[in-house]
């Protein structure tokens, strides 16, 4: 029971880490229409960014607020010298590009900081174990790794549902002509919206940073498990990128816990330990597979 | 003939002199690089059938190349070393995986489809990954090329490159007799517009999903070929950013024309060997190729729309 806890934990932080960077992908997908591959390489700047600023200031906060500003930087930079162009496109041409510059950003930052992982820490103050209840020890990293996606998840849905920005971008959405002709400079809101994506993308990859290896490539794991996300949600949807997000969380982080233990009660051991983690691995894509099979736009498809 | 069928048969002809040529220089080197570039452009052909006539913008055709590759790996690890057989369950095998793929993604469209395809031969890449009886991540080595009893040795270097040659003119004398069937009109109807398609009364879905398993099948003997090329199979050839490449080799050398495939093919490899091993280049440049190659990509995308094969001019094929 402890043990189902601390997983179920683990898959809310997967999720919400998740869904970080899938609220930026799906609110450039659903305003742009673009296919933006290069996600990934912002999640991967934001987690080399901060570890470097950690290193050299010595000040965690500090180091997340330069990571964060870095990222933005870095984002409406390759917003406003390469993807702008792209918007008019077609998607193939928009896949080729971003994966092009996947290829730049990943090098960059192998020339910058080499091939191999290197070593990224958690300040004192929040390494260390939280007693949630009784016998259930979680790690207070991850634990407010769970909160900051809660609390981004709830200060989005003000901005996009309150704010005039928020505004702004929902009618960009659904007529970008229109929104263009009642005067609205709609070429600076494009490079705000992706800026801001650009910057939670950043946040998530230094939130992931102590967890996972910071690396060069280390996005692009990540990334294509953020389209399954905005798949199974909706593209264009904020709502459906946290439901996608929690849920493809839960499912990756529960099938990998508890799928073998579980196939070993009906199968032979052996057959459990081999099969058991290829199934595990494959039943985000299955479960994606699943829904398309079903709902083509999504759980929750963006209105339009 | 029209100047692009001359010039793809002037480059075919170039391709066939390569083997007395790397002998009578003593670089056996190249004859290995252009059998590589040859096996790329089979599989660059097959998505280009998809991608540039039918307007399907597949982002997972290296699963095809991987079902291909593991087919002929893992009956070779259990001892079967019929290149037949071998051949027959890599094209036939890869064709089923494209008919179960097809089948639900094709009913997509546009960003859906790119997302499913990947996430399709991601499940595939894992699934290789986690086989533990198969090698897992590390992959195994092909014990023993596939055997053509007396018929061909593709352990001989040179008829093993004359085979690859003749089948990339197959593949292309196929694709060009099938894009220009009824079947391949179709098919460029329903990319061009589908709700004209629909109202002359065609429904695209079953063109499309042949389309898509010829493709697959297609890309399953370029996978076949590949492992036989290598003697080594890991899931690396299904990694994402294999079929990435893919669709560059089609857009660099030109979307929806016949010959476009071969060339980007040549001028990608190419152009990647030469930055990677070009002893003329400063060490800045060999040592982080992929930086100057995907600024290339974005340049070319941004750019050159119509890639190589449009510079020769004329109609699309």
């Amino acid at each position: 029971m402890i043990l189902f806890a601390e997983q179920t934990l683990n898959g809310l932080q997967l999720g919400v880490m998740l869904f970080l960077m899938a609220a930026g992908l799906t609110l450039v997908f659903g305003i742009m229409n673009m296919v933006n591959l290069a996600h990934g390489a912002l999640y991967m700047v934001g987690a080399y960014l901060a570890t470097f600023f950690f290193q050299e200031t010595g000040s965690y906060l500090l180091a997340v607020v330069l990571a964060l500003a870095g990222t933005l930087a870095v984002g409406v930079v390759t917003e406003v010298v390469a993807l702008r162009t792209l918007y008019e496109r077609d998607h193939l041409d928009q896949v080729l590009a971003t994966f092009g510059l996947i290829l730049f950003f990943n090098e960059l930052i192998a020339i910058l900081w080499g091939r191999a992982a290197i070593y990224s820490s958690v300040p004192a103050w929040l390494s260390g174990h939280l007693e949630l209840v009784a016998g259930l020890r979680y790690p207070l990293y991850r634990f407010v790794i769970i909160l900051i996606g809660l609390g981004v998840a709830v200060g989005l849905w003000y901005v996009v549902a309150r704010t005039r920005l928020g505004m702004l971008i929902r009618a960009g959405a659904s007529n970008r002509t229109m929104v263009a002709a009642l005067g609205v400079n709609i070429r600076l809101l494009y490079t705000v919206v992706f800026g801001c994506g650009a910057a939670l993308a950043g946040l998530a990859g230094l939130l992931a940073g102590p967890i996972y290896a910071v690396q060069p490539g280390m996005g692009e794991l990540v990334l294509i498990q953020v389209f399954v996300v905005i798949v199974i949600g909706g593209i264009g949807s904020i709502r459906g990128a946290l439901a996608g997000a929690l849920i493809v969380g839960m499912v990756d982080t529960l099938g990998r816990a508890f799928l073998k233990p579980m196939l070993a009660t009906v199968l032979s051991p052996t057959a459990a330990d081999s099969a058991g983690p290829a199934i595990a691995s494959m039943l985000i894509y299955l479960l994606m597979a699943v829904v398309l099979a079903f709902r083509p736009e999504g759980l929750f498809p963006a209105s339009r | 003939m029209n100047r692009r069928t001359v010039l793809l048969i002037a480059v075919l002809g170039l391709l066939a002199l390569v083997p007395p040529l790397a002998a009578a220089f003593n670089q056996p080197f190249y004859l290995d690089l252009l059998r590589r570039i040859m096996i790329f452009a089979i599989a660059a052909s097959s998505l280009n059938l998809i991608l540039g006539y039918g307007g399907m913008v597949s982002f997972g055709h290296a699963a095809y190349l991987g079902v291909g590759a593991y087919a002929v790996g893992v009956l070779a690890h259990h001892g079967i070393h019929s290149g037949w057989l071998q051949w027959a369950l890599a094209i036939g095998g890869s064709a089923l995986v494209a008919l179960a793929i097809g089948a639900v993604s094709v009913r997509t469209s546009g960003i859906y489809f790119i997302m499913i395809t990947l996430a399709f031969t991601q499940m595939l890449y894992y699934f290789g990954v986690s086989f533990q009886e198969y090698g897992a991540d590390d992959g195994m080595r092909l014990a023993k090329r596939s055997q053509f009893a007396g018929l061909i040795d593709l352990g001989d270097a040179t008829s093993f490159y004359y085979l690859v040659l003749a089948l990339l003119a197959l593949t292309l004398y196929l694709l060009h007799r099938l894009v220009n069937s009824r079947f391949g009109l179709v098919i460029q109807a329903a990319r061009s517009n589908e709700a004209r398609t629909r109202a002359i009364g065609l429904s695209p879905y079953p063109y499309r999903l042949a389309a898509f398993v010829i493709a697959g099948a297609i890309c399953g003997l370029a996978g076949a070929l590949w492992v036989n090329h290598t003697a080594y199979l890991s899931p690396e050839i299904m990694n994402w950013t294999r079929s990435g490449e893919l669709m560059f080799m089609v857009i660099l050398g030109g979307i929806a024309t016949l010959s476009g495939p071969l060339y980007g093919t040549l001028a990608l490899l190419l152009l990647e060997d030469v930055l990677q091993g070009w002893s003329a280049l400063p060490k800045w440049v060999t040592e982080h190729w992929q930086l100057y190659l995907g600024v290339i990509l974005v340049l070319v995308v941004l750019y050159a729309r119509r890639g190589l094969a449009g510079l020769v001019g004329g109609r699309h094929e």
